[in-house]
């Protein structure tokens, strides 16, 4: 209400022209994602620049919709060193009228800035799927895919290639082992087997061999392909080829699933793949397409509620229908704010499949087999 | 634009060099570089013509005696003799072209360029610009107007269709309609625009004399979701009382009562139906499918499709010289 109440004291403070659209873009502070060493080693998965770019290109792209619809829509980022800063910034944007949130921030981080305001906040960097099932929240939306998106999109392209036997690897992080049981619960959705499963480390001490040394932890058991989960990225990219048997490795190593990847030839996407590398010297990764996907949302709201007030804004947001260059339109799930998506499988060289694999069938849409669904109700705070 | 190829058909006909050129329909292949050439009567390929790089949008001079094909990749349009059927030169298209049309009179040739986000209007002898007018990103199907005053521009991302004004080179009127408009067919009596809306499973049409949207015709296949249904190529009828309507992923032809603004019937074709051109007689349409490689000759009065014939890699437009 209150939200609403001073969005209208600024319309009407504004000239009756174009109505001036504010979001602001929460980064962290020191993003230890964007170190120089990280993204020198430009893991497939992982960011190769700050997600601004992304939101940027497309509040710019759609720049003459805009003007056409009577509208503007300004973008801000604030960097923000934990979770106390991003609620401070999220509940200061809507004081000052802004019309949403994006995060690019980790889970903490991410639920305090949904907590401290009733703007939608547009999570378009956090994959974790506690976002968009325990710990959801009516107000955060996604446009990145969660984990359990990737591990479906995996899931079903195994079992349209008949490898059902797996062995699965899993690194030492708290993520991996979350990740991990993400794994395990789309190898048993889809009706996949767990030939075996083994921790790895990476390690050169002779001592730990058996958990650092690919042909090691890939020998004495029969399986059709390895599953690699490695959020770090560097024993993932060096583990196909390496392994014991020739088996393909799929995870993060091998053949990834991934929102985007630039080498892919459909739906008008290499025209987007252009306008991203050229405006930032950088070919654009997976994380750059759910940013650039959050800043379409933004703008297409702003167009179908050219004139305001915030709560139209709002409303338009949440049932935005956004073309996002891969084929079908592609709308917010309303039972837990994911924005349904095809995923892309990829080697980083092309794009050699895409989920929903053809044959998958559901009752409403096919892109709903990746994730939750709503049947499963996981976000109690949107039921 | 059909109405437009087909007057030059006629008027070939008419010639006495016409029978060298006659009953051939050239097909352009993004990926293999070429045209395929098939012959209309016994709809047998009897040959490719290379091209420049990635073809796609073909066009007929005004004066019916060359083909252009444009390829994005080169920033030029390939120029094909119809009489030879070999390359006769090229034609520079500005920045990544994607479709064109000529102005009226010939002279002037309204190219899309993709990347830029432009309108560009080029001499058509010599492919040197002339003007260029800020559009919407992407800009794909351009059309102009019979009197040829105004050119239609549809834009992909700001799903706009812009009218450009020939003689200012401005944008007078930006009309919203579905999602990633591309292609667009003008009534024969000028009444009306058609664009399909390739995201938003449907057609708009536009009342051309106040440029307003009148109606949104939903495309519709029993089996298909709406996210499948993605149309693309448009034709119109001579006497403007039936559209066809290719319906990309969808696999299927859709006709469309003009005067009802109903579908009346589907054929199925090839995998995503991308482009759809209509013989002199209006007895068939050549449905052009980008997924699976091939075309597909539909028998209008049946709605029926008769064969479908193999041609290059991701084939793009077809065009019937008869």
């Amino acid at each position: 209400m209150r939200a609403t109440l001073i969005g209208l004291m600024l319309a009407a403070a504004l000239p009756a022209a174009a109505a001036n659209f504010k979001a602001v873009l929460l980064v962290p502070a020191d993003d230890a994602r964007l170190q120089r060493s990280r993204l020198e080693r430009a893991y497939l998965a992982h960011p190769l620049g700050s997600a601004e770019a992304g939101v940027r290109l497309a509040l710019e792209e759609a720049e003459f919709e805009l003007q056409a619809a009577g509208a503007r829509l300004e973008l801000h980022v604030v960097e923000v060193a934990n979770a106390a800063a991003a609620k401070q910034a999220a509940a200061a944007a809507e004081k000052s009228g802004l019309v949403a949130v994006l995060t690019d921030l980790d889970a903490p981080a991410t639920l305090a800035a949904a907590d401290a305001t009733r703007l939608p906040v547009l999570n378009l960097g956090n994959a974790e799927d506690r976002l968009r099932e325990a710990d959801c929240r009516a107000n955060l939306w996604h446009t990145q895919p969660s984990e359990r998106m990737r591990a479906d999109a995996l899931a079903q392209t195994l079992v349209a290639r008949g490898w059902k036997q797996l062995l699965l690897l899993t690194g030492p992080s708290a993520a991996d082992a979350q990740r991990s049981a993400v794994a395990q619960a789309a190898i048993k959705r889809y009706g996949l087997k767990l030939a075996g499963a083994k921790p790895f480390k990476v390690s050169a001490d002779p001592r730990e061999r058996e958990l650092a040394n690919p042909l090691l932890l890939t020998t004495g058991l029969s399986y059709d392909a390895v599953w690699v989960v490695d959020s770090d990225g560097e024993f993932g990219r060096a583990l196909p080829y390496r392994t014991a048997l020739p088996r393909p490795v799929v995870g993060d190593g091998g053949l990834f699933a991934l929102a985007f990847m630039a080498g892919f030839e459909r739906f008008g996407a290499p025209q987007l793949a252009k306008r991203f590398a050229k405006a930032n010297g950088r070919p654009m990764a997976a994380a750059d397409w759910a940013a650039w996907a959050a800043g379409k949302a933004l703008s297409t709201a702003a167009v179908a509620a050219p004139k305001g007030p915030a709560a139209a804004f709002q409303k338009a947001l949440a049932a935005a229908s956004l073309d996002g260059y891969k084929g079908t339109a592609m709308s917010f799930r309303p039972w837990d704010g994911q924005l349904r998506q095809a995923m892309m499988l990829t080697d980083g060289q092309g794009v050699l499949s895409l989920a929903p694999i053809d044959g998958v069938l559901h009752p409403n849409s096919p892109l709903d087999t990746l994730g939750g669904d709503r049947p499963e109700k996981l976000c109690k705070a949107r039921v | 634009m059909m109405l437009k190829i087909t007057t030059l058909v006629l008027s070939l006909a008419a010639s006495a060099g016409a029978l060298a050129q006659a009953g051939v329909a050239y097909v352009s292949s993004e990926k293999d570089h070429s045209l395929t050439l098939i012959d209309l009567k016994t709809q047998a390929v009897l040959g490719t013509v290379p091209t420049c790089k990635r073809p796609r949008h073909l066009q007929l001079t005004p004066d019916g005696k060359r083909l252009l094909a444009a390829c994005a990749e080169n920033n030029a349009a390939e120029i094909i003799d119809l009489a030879t059927r070999k390359s006769v030169g090229r034609l520079p298209l500005g920045d990544d072209p994607e479709a064109f049309d000529f102005s009226a009179d010939g002279k002037m040739i309204f190219v899309s360029a993709e990347d830029d986000g432009e309108l560009l209007m080029l001499d058509a002898a010599t492919g040197k610009q002339l003007k260029a007018v800020k559009v919407g990103k992407e800009p794909e199907g351009v059309k102009t107007s019979p009197d040829g005053k105004l050119v239609y521009v549809t834009s992909e991302v700001a799903s706009l269709v812009h009218v450009v004004d020939v003689a200012s080179a401005k944008v007078l009127h930006n009309i919203a309609v579905g999602k990633r408009p591309r292609r667009m067919a003008i009534t024969p009596d000028g009444k009306e625009l058609w664009v399909t809306n390739e995201l938003g499973s449907s057609v708009s049409i536009i009342n051309r004399a106040d440029h307003k949207v009148v109606a949104t015709i939903a495309l519709e296949l029993k089996g298909a979701k709406a996210e499948d249904i993605t149309p693309v190529g448009i034709a119109m009828s001579r006497d403007g009382k039936r559209a066809f309507v290719a319906m990309g992923r969808a696999n299927h032809l859709a006709y469309i009562d003009v005067a009802s603004r109903k579908l009346t019937h589907t054929v199925l074709v090839g995998k995503r139906a991308w482009n759809v051109s209509l013989n002199k007689a209006e007895t068939q349409a050549w449905v052009v499918n980008g997924l699976s490689d091939d075309i597909t000759i539909v028998d209008v009065a049946s709605a029926k499709a008769l064969k479908s014939v193999p041609v290059g890699r991701v084939p793009y437009m077809a065009v019937l010289v008869e």
